[in-house]
């Protein structure tokens, strides 16, 4: 159970693959066109069900339960070793 | 019950978009391809002086311009003799938000604000984004963006997740989407729901707001070099970036070169869930840089403001490997730790400076912040990740999608040119489709000429020749 008021992130299906538009490359064509979005959970409840967010400016949406407490896990990434040696040769 | 199906939106389209801006594009039109963009663009009713004024109230512009001394002496290494132009950088990471796009949102932020709208949405998945809701965080306006970040596996693109970051900080609504040129549709969706003004790209705010940049450029390369500079390099994506800069170049009496520069990335589709994670640069490339110069008229207003035909005199094309190369030259060199979008086209000025005189001066016109997410390393490690080969030898061997080369020395960043010409008749081909050529009247070439810096009787040449 996910208390009220807790930063969660929500998905829901804008369009399904036969609502997209036209022209679209067929592997994406494919797909679902789908929403993320992070807001503060309106009512109890458990991941995976049917909820209401109120987004950081105060609109409501609403979509599948999908993460609590959504975090931004984004880094400088590996080492890529080839970067470490240009400066020298110039 | 409003019709929310994807054609029954599209359809509303003009009223949206009427409602969103207080501002009818109707009364501008000539013709389906012709209208009157220099008296669009006065009717804003801002004054370059009265945009400084805005900007510098939300903490745009005045941004430093920077002597990369130790990057021009090493070009000069690689040149003829007599050859090696000095090359100077805009460090437009300096406004408030990490890029000159801070210049773009502030007139539209400043116009809502005046006009009493709400809020400001806008579909970016760049630094558009972050600049749109740090201007409306200063004006106390709500935000909402909405960014393409993720593919079908539900994996975002390292610098699209850090502006979702950047958007969220600065106290915005984020609407995370799956790849696909619906990003529109939600949009339009948005602004009816909300009422909020259309904070897009491409209105002549944005573009207005963009001409302190050239403006500035002119009058700091006088005040220290006693002269003009010789060229303006400028990363093209959209078209916004380079119209709005050499706007103000123009309006300030400087006549340097104006160049574009893209990184090429050829042969990927940009509405490709597969392609998506395989491009290590989310703008600033062919990908927008092609189709918008060859038909501005294709976003989300009925007459694009950005029209960089009209302003280009040259196109430079850049590989992947060739930018991460000059990032990290100018991290080590210069001890500047920069993002993508402005060293794509410094990447364009090493080849143009070691093309030309040693008493030239050639202008790189932004920076970009940088970090995580962002950061080169990132981009290649992520590159890796989704199994593109990343090597160092021959840039020639950057193939988009699969391999990255990174060069080896300096002497090998080269670039290419793009044939204007070439991409002067693609835009006349669109223009035909939009209004067939038999029915181009006197005042649609003077339009099209002047879209492409030509004269009339190259329109007319060109377009017997479809």
């Amino acid at each position: 159970m996910i208390k009220a008021g807790t930063w969660v992130e929500i998905e829901r299906v804008l369009l399904r693959p036969d609502q997209r538009a036209a022209g679209l490359p067929t592997d994406t064509a494919a797909t679902p066109y789908l929403l993320r979005l992070s807001g503060f959970l309106k009512a109890d409840a458990e991941l995976g069900s049917e909820v209401v967010v109120t987004s950081l400016i105060g609109h409501e949406h609403c979509g599948v339960l999908r993460l609590e407490n959504p975090s931004y896990a984004h880094s400088f990434g590996n080492t890529v070793p080839e970067l470490l040696q240009i400066g020298r040769e110039v | 019950m409003r019709d929310l199906s994807y054609a029954a939106v599209m359809a509303r389209k003009n009223a949206i978009m009427k409602a969103s801006m207080g501002m009818d594009y109707d009364t501008f039109a000539l013709s389906p391809v012709a209208f009157d963009y220099e008296r669009m663009m006065r009717e804003t009713g801002y004054s370059l002086e009265d945009v400084a004024r805005i900007q510098a109230d939300t903490k745009v512009g005045n941004t430093p311009l920077f002597e990369l001394t130790r990057l021009t002496e090493a070009v000069r290494r690689t040149a003829a003799p007599g050859k090696g132009a000095t090359i100077l950088v805009k460090d437009e990471a300096a406004n408030a938000s990490g890029s000159f796009k801070a210049r773009r949102a502030s007139i539209s932020a400043y116009e809502a604000r005046k006009k009493g709208y709400k809020g400001l949405a806008a579909a970016t998945s760049g630094n558009y984004g972050a600049a749109v809701a740090s201007q409306a965080a200063m004006r106390g306006l709500k935000c909402i963006i909405l960014q393409e970040v993720f593919d079908s596996k539900g994996i975002g693109q390292p610098e699209i997740v850090e502006k979702s970051r950047a958007c969220e900080a600065y106290g915005a609504e984020v609407q995370r989407l799956s790849v696909g040129p619906e990003l529109f549709y939600q949009l339009l969706m948005t602004l009816e729901e909300t009422g909020f003004f259309n904070a897009s790209l491409y209105t002549p705010f944005g573009i207005k707001g963009v001409e302190t940049l050239g403006v500035e450029i002119a009058q700091q390369v006088r005040a220290r070099y006693r002269k003009d500079p010789d060229a303006v390099v400028i990363t093209h994506a959209g078209g916004g970036n380079l119209t709005g800069t050499a706007r103000g170049l123009l309006a300030a009496d400087c006549k340097a070169r104006i160049v574009a520069c893209s990184v090429d990335l050829g042969g990927l589709h940009m509405a490709s869930d597969s392609d998506f994670n395989r491009k290590s640069f989310t703008t600033g490339h062919t990908g927008f840089g092609v189709p918008f110069a060859t038909w501005p008229d294709r976003v989300d207003v009925p007459r694009n403001a950005a029209r960089s035909l009209r302003y280009m005199d040259e196109y430079q094309l850049v590989t992947q490997g060739e930018v991460f190369y000059v990032t990290e030259l100018l991290t080590k060199l210069e001890g500047l730790e920069r993002g993508p979008a402005g060293n794509t086209s410094l990447t364009a000025a090493v080849t143009l400076a070691r093309q030309m005189d040693r008493d030239q001066i050639v202008v790189v016109q932004e920076t970009e912040y940088t970090g995580a997410g962002k950061h080169h390393n990132r981009q290649l490690s992520f590159a890796r990740e989704n199994g593109i080969e990343v090597r160092v030898g021959d840039p020639a061997g950057n193939v988009p999608g699969k391999t990255i080369v990174l060069p080896e020395h300096l002497d090998q960043v080269r670039g290419r040119v793009q044939d204007m010409d070439k991409l002067r008749r693609s835009y006349l081909k669109n223009a035909a489709k939009a209004h067939p050529v038999a029915a181009w009247t006197e005042a649609d070439l003077a339009f099209l000429a002047s879209d492409l810096k030509v004269d009339a009787a190259w329109v007319q040449q060109a377009s017997a020749e479809l």
